[in-house]
């Protein structure tokens, strides 16, 4: 565990190596010893307020971590926050299109170098479609996107055995509304890591 | 459902002779007719424990004839004279005087505590002849579906036709707005009663359709590793998956003479229909296309496939053999045609076609010619045909974030367009045949 939350206040463990959350039973097997991420650097701070003691460990650690309050925007490399920030999680598509626009390709190198620089990773990709088309078409045109999706991703070095797809067709809206702006959000293939990230 | 299981229904015609002269009768294939007249009273009953029923079961007949669009039902607080016994022959004179031209008049008697035998006539008021006349034996909690059959006997003796009354619906329950939407799967009767869950579970249930029995239905679920196709024995709500496939299924239908079910299958981006026979499961590929092949649907005779495919670059409508020979485009109008479904007439296939910012519900021939359009709004889709072949239901959602989905009833004609009252958002009918009628 590499993460400890006291009373709110968000801290985190800086090790000398990061560990990873172990992964759950569908990953492929995990090897030994993981590749270390890049370093991380220790995030600078004006006011450093007094620690809190960390709450009881579960483990007993033969180094004595350092503990850093980190700014708000702290994203902890390697998780899916800093999958959401640094690559993007969304690309989207144009009316009844399952090609990739160069804007999605551009999101989807981002996606497929974060997911080689953690091979532990494993993500799930959603189709989505805007609600102007049939519930079986749009169910079809979903999975169309998610395979474009999952075949760049692919191409670009990331192991198929890691992305499985699914369509959710026009059945899970992120924008409510009836406008152009709506079905253009709706339109979507949307990058779920969902496990092997760290936390 | 144990109830409809268990209705026996003892069917024969009480004798008063029929006069032959012409007739009270209704062409429902026209699109411009006068509805007809029809009184129906209080059915009367020798026991007090029966009277709810048989005052109930006239004001369903009386909500079914009226929902129909085909007949102009009089009010009962407008009825001259007293109602008639249907021993004996009604006063017609009396019922000329408020212009119906039908009259429905029953009883109800008790046989014991757990039997009643409904008994019913239909009058020719100007004819002064008895159209029909019918006995239906049943328990008293069954009553609801011997109204239905008897509204059923009456629109065969007007219409000539079939009825669709004693019927029931699978729908999806919606609530909650766009962005987070439940959908359950659901059940009730033709006319929106006796709604009841069918699952409670969690996971978002799609396009469930019937078996020609009325009794399994087939569904899409998102409740397992991913969605796929399940089966539903209604009765005892046992459910499975349809089988181990190699991706998402969905999209399926049963055969009408119930041995097969034909479904999406999707594959790295590829859907294609196959057909799944349900004594050997084994499922066989019917089409073979890049890109979308789904939502197909047997004609009546189960020898043709029609479905919806974008090989020629749009959505449009394609008519295929039952082993998936010799596909041929039918849909050749302007806009994109999808979900099509065969009459179990035979004679016409109901569809989705959007363009220009509109969906529409239309009907065409099978050839693809006489193509029609019934209904259209901002998103009007997935039509679903009565057992007879004369209505379709489908799904109407609203624009915007709080866009709620109704199901509407229209028929044939485009004529009659109506709301079927739900107590949720409802989408995805699906119309089962006509209920059986003996216990099994």
């Amino acid at each position: 565990m590499n993460v400890i939350v006291s009373k709110g206040l968000k801290l985190a463990v800086l090790m000398t190596a990061a560990g990873f959350i172990g992964a759950c039973s569908t990953t492929p097997k995990v090897a030994e010893v993981t590749p270390p991420p890049k370093p991380v650097e220790k995030p600078v701070f004006a006011d450093p307020e007094p620690m809190p003691a960390p709450q009881a460990r579960t483990q007993a650690q033969t180094t004595a971590p350092v503990f850093t309050p980190l700014p708000d925007d702290y994203v902890v490399p390697g998780s899916v926050e800093d999958f959401n920030k640094t690559a993007g999680d969304r690309v989207f598509f144009g009316y009844d299109q399952s090609s990739l626009t160069s804007q999605a390709r551009d999101v989807l190198r981002a996606q497929a170098n974060w997911m080689n620089s953690y091979p532990q990773t494993i993500a799930v990709i959603g189709g989505h479609a805007d609600e102007r088309g049939t519930r079986e078409y749009n169910l079809s045109l979903g999975e169309k996107r998610a395979s474009a999706v999952k075949d760049f991703l692919v191409s670009q070095g990331v192991d198929p055995s890691r992305i499985t797809t699914v369509s959710y067709g026009k059945e899970r809206p992120i924008a409510g509304g009836s406008t152009e702006s709506a079905w253009a959000m709706n339109r979507n293939g949307h990058t779920a890591i969902i496990a092997g990230a760290n936390s | 459902m144990r109830l409809y299981l268990k209705s026996l229904m003892a069917l024969f015609c009480l004798c008063f002779a029929g006069s032959a002269h012409a007739q009270l009768s209704i062409d429902i294939t026209k699109s411009e007719f006068d509805p007809i007249r029809i009184a129906v009273t209080d059915f009367q009953s020798d026991d007090a424990r029966t009277k709810q029923i048989a005052q109930d079961i006239a004001g369903v007949i009386r909500a079914n004839l009226e929902r129909s669009g085909l007949f102009d039902v009089l009010e009962p607080a407008g009825f001259v004279g007293t109602a008639p016994d249907i021993r004996y022959q009604p006063t017609f004179a009396d019922w000329r005087v408020i212009k119906a031209q039908g009259l429905v008049v029953g009883r109800i008697v008790r046989d014991s505590d757990s039997r009643l035998s409904v008994e019913y006539r239909l009058w020719d008021v100007y004819g002064e002849s008895q159209l029909e006349g019918l006995r239906l034996g049943t328990s008293p909690d069954n009553w609801r579906r011997i109204a239905h059959q008897i509204s059923d006997s009456i629109y065969k003796r007007l219409t000539g036709e079939e009825g669709y009354f004693d019927s029931r619906i699978v729908y999806i329950a919606e609530s909650g707005p766009k962005i987070n939407r439940t959908k359950r799967l659901s059940i009730m009767d033709q006319d929106g009663a006796n709604v009841k869950a069918l699952l409670t579970g969690p996971g978002m249930v799609l396009t469930p359709r019937f078996d020609r029995n009325a009794q399994k239905i087939a569904y899409l679920s998102y409740e397992g590793r991913r969605p796929e196709v399940y089966l539903m024995d209604i009765e005892t709500g046992r459910r499975e998956k349809l089988g181990a496939f190699d991706g998402m299924t969905t999209s399926p239908r049963f055969s009408p003479d119930g041995r097969k079910l034909v479904f999406t299958q999707m594959n790295r981006g590829n859907s294609e229909i196959y057909s799944f026979d349900l004594a050997s499961r084994t499922s066989t590929r019917l089409t073979d296309s890049p890109g979308i092949d789904t939502s197909p649907s047997y004609s009546a005779d189960g020898k043709k496939i029609v479905f919806n495919s974008d090989r020629g670059g749009t959505p449009q409508l394609y008519v295929m053999n039952a082993d998936g020979k010799n596909p041929k485009r039918i849909s050749f109008g302007k806009g994109r045609y999808t979900a099509p479904v065969w009459s179990p007439r035979g004679d016409k296939i109901a569809f989705t076609k959007s363009g220009g910012g509109k969906f529409s519900i239309g009907v065409m021939n099978t050839d693809g010619s006489g193509e029609r359009t019934l209904s259209s709004s901002y998103l009007d889709e997935g039509p679903t045909w009565a057992p007879n072949g004369r209505v379709v239901l489908f799904t109407r959602e609203g624009r915007g974030e709080r866009g709620l989905s109704s199901v509407y009833s229209v028929d044939l004609t485009g004529r009659n367009l109506r709301k079927v009252p739900t107590p949720t958002g409802a989408s995805d009918p699906a119309w089962s045949p006509l209920l059986p009628t003996r216990s099994r």
